[in-house]
């Protein structure tokens, strides 16, 4: 316990590197998330297929390789980025598929019926997607985009192995320095992740039992 | 796909949808086109940089570093984590309030630590080996989500299957093992396959913590043959090997779930009126059910 208040600063340096790889990240992925989403049910089917194919890429690369492209790939064809700036474009290109299936899933969770009616009384794709499906859409996409946010918080540690100094990184360097006291150093860097992600989830959770009592 | 959105298109709409196709088409090409010359402006796909790939060593070491490393940890870990998934859903959709409550708070805990912390812990508390903290690690999360999968599986079956347990004079226990479980398995058998795919994915962390897996040994490799000509070459054989790994077994946990899909509707026929496995039966407004491997947790790394 001591060890913990003694190096808060360490501390609080990480969880500000968390929070900042996390707000960033979340700024630019949702956007992308969204319009991924948007190209896969787009009619034309060049775009679907270029939606799909980014989706499945980065679906099935672990992050590690995304970041390990970033910070070691990249520098050898010619374009050095700022190695926080780097973590940033990793967790970007990584999360925004997630963002995009959390999107679709809550579309998906709207009754076909609605869509139906929506077509036979003679709206337009755009019409229908824009004044039918996603007001409805909206509520229910809410909780999984939380729950891709609570996996992004966890996977903000990966920046670790990439020279972005993370809570991670606090514990790891605490915990060479104080070799006797691992426990402690390490279940303080839990409490400040759990600090992010528990609340997140028990506001997930509240949200998702209310759009079902909507419906 | 998406066929409740819109019309069947005319033949204006698919001239049109057929000369968007062509421009995106043609663009997308064009930037590939262009960034492949920009590189092998910079001789990344001249025969210099891709030679050691002819050494069937370089081979050897990779795929070497992709079994023993990567998919022997990735095995070892998901039977780990199964094992831990089945014990993890039955203590938590316990009847007796202080076996479900710890194992709530415990599950809860595990669940929202990155798994780099827990395999960092089991390194350095344990003094265990690298590969054998990230086979922990991996199963005690991945058992964490896998029996919150069992767990929502056991609740969303009809509740007349376990009063049935129960009336033919099973003892609560009895009727979870014996009637509800196996159904509660086989219906989440895609998400637990697709959260299999995470786990493979997750073992990449090991590179951080020094275990010799695919990742490490790529970057072995490069280094090994010089000041960082290979990385490239070295980097995209690396990607093709871990895509061709998870591209199948996503491709497994898709077939599972289709396979359930249509056998969820037959036996709904059947049932007649008891189906209240809503939803499953259900076309979703878009696309088929290719987010079998999008289900919970696969957002994490």
């Amino acid at each position: 316990m001591e060890v913990i208040l003694d190096n808060l600063p360490l501390y609080l340096r990480g969880f500000g590197m968390t929070l900042y790889l996390l707000g960033l990240t979340v700024l630019f992925a949702l956007p992308l998330g969204a319009l991924v989403a948007a190209l896969r049910i787009s009619p034309v089917p060049s775009l679907r297929v270029v939606a799909a194919v980014y989706t499945e890429w980065l679906r099935n690369t672990p992050l590690t390789l995304v970041f390990f492209f970033i910070a070691f790939v990249l520098p050898r064809i010619g374009a050095r980025l700022d190695y926080e700036i780097g973590a940033v474009v990793a967790l970007t290109l990584y999360t925004a598929p997630f963002f995009a299936e959390a999107i679709r899933s809550g579309v998906n969770a709207v009754p076909v019926g609605q869509a139906e009616a929506a077509r036979s009384i003679g709206l337009t794709f755009g019409q229908t997607l824009g004044n039918v499906i996603l007001p409805q859409a909206l509520r229910g996409v809410v909780p999984p985009l939380i729950n891709v946010t609570i996996a992004l918080t966890k996977n903000t540690s990966v920046a670790t192995g990439f020279f972005v100094f993370t809570l991670v990184s606090t514990g790891q360097r605490l915990a060479n320095q104080n070799g006797d006291q691992v426990i402690p150093i390490l279940l303080g860097v839990a409490f400040f992740y759990l600090v992010i992600t528990i609340p997140l989830g028990q506001f997930a959770d509240r949200l998702e039992e209310r759009v079902v009592v909507n419906r | 796909m998406s066929q409740v959105l819109y019309d069947a298109p005319g033949p204006k709409a698919l001239a049109r949808s057929r000369v968007i196709s062509w421009v995106v088409a043609v663009l997308v090409l064009g930037g590939l086109g262009f960034a492949i010359f920009q590189l092998s402006g910079q001789g990344l796909f001249d025969a210099d940089r891709w030679d050691i790939f002819n050494d069937p060593l370089v081979w050897l070491d990779l795929l070497n570093a992709l079994v023993t490393g990567t998919l022997a940890a990735a095995g070892l870990a998901a039977i780990g984590a199964i094992a831990l998934g089945v014990v993890f859903s039955l203590l938590r959709s316990s009847t007796i309030k202080w076996v479900r409550i710890p194992t709530t708070v415990v599950l809860e805990f595990f669940r929202g630590m990155p798994v780099l912390l827990l395999i960092l812990f089991i390194l350095l508390v344990f003094g265990v080996p690298a590969f054998w903290s990230v086979v922990i690690a991996l199963a005690l999360y991945n058992g964490t989500i896998i029996g919150e999968a069992l767990r929502a599986g056991l609740r969303a079956l009809p509740k007349g299957q376990r009063e049935a347990g129960l009336a033919v004079g099973m003892r609560p226990l009895q009727s979870r093992l014996l009637i509800e479980f196996p159904q509660a398995f086989r219906n989440m058998l895609p998400i637990i396959v697709a959260q299999l795919v995470v786990l493979l994915k997750d073992t990449s962390l090991g590179y951080i913590v020094g275990m010799t897996e695919l990742v490490r040994r790529g970057r072995l490799t490069s280094e090994f043959f010089g000041a960082g000509q290979y990385a490239f070459s070295v980097y995209f054989v690396v990607v093709a090997m871990y895509l061709t790994v998870n591209l199948s077994v996503s491709f497994l946990a898709r077939r599972l779930a289709r396979r359930r899909g249509q056998r969820l509707d037959t036996g709904r026929l059947k049932e007649g009126g008891m189906g209240d496995q809503s939803a499953v039966g259900n076309a979703p407004i878009i696309g088929a059910a290719d987010g079998a491997a999008g289900g919970d947790g696969s957002g994490t790394s």
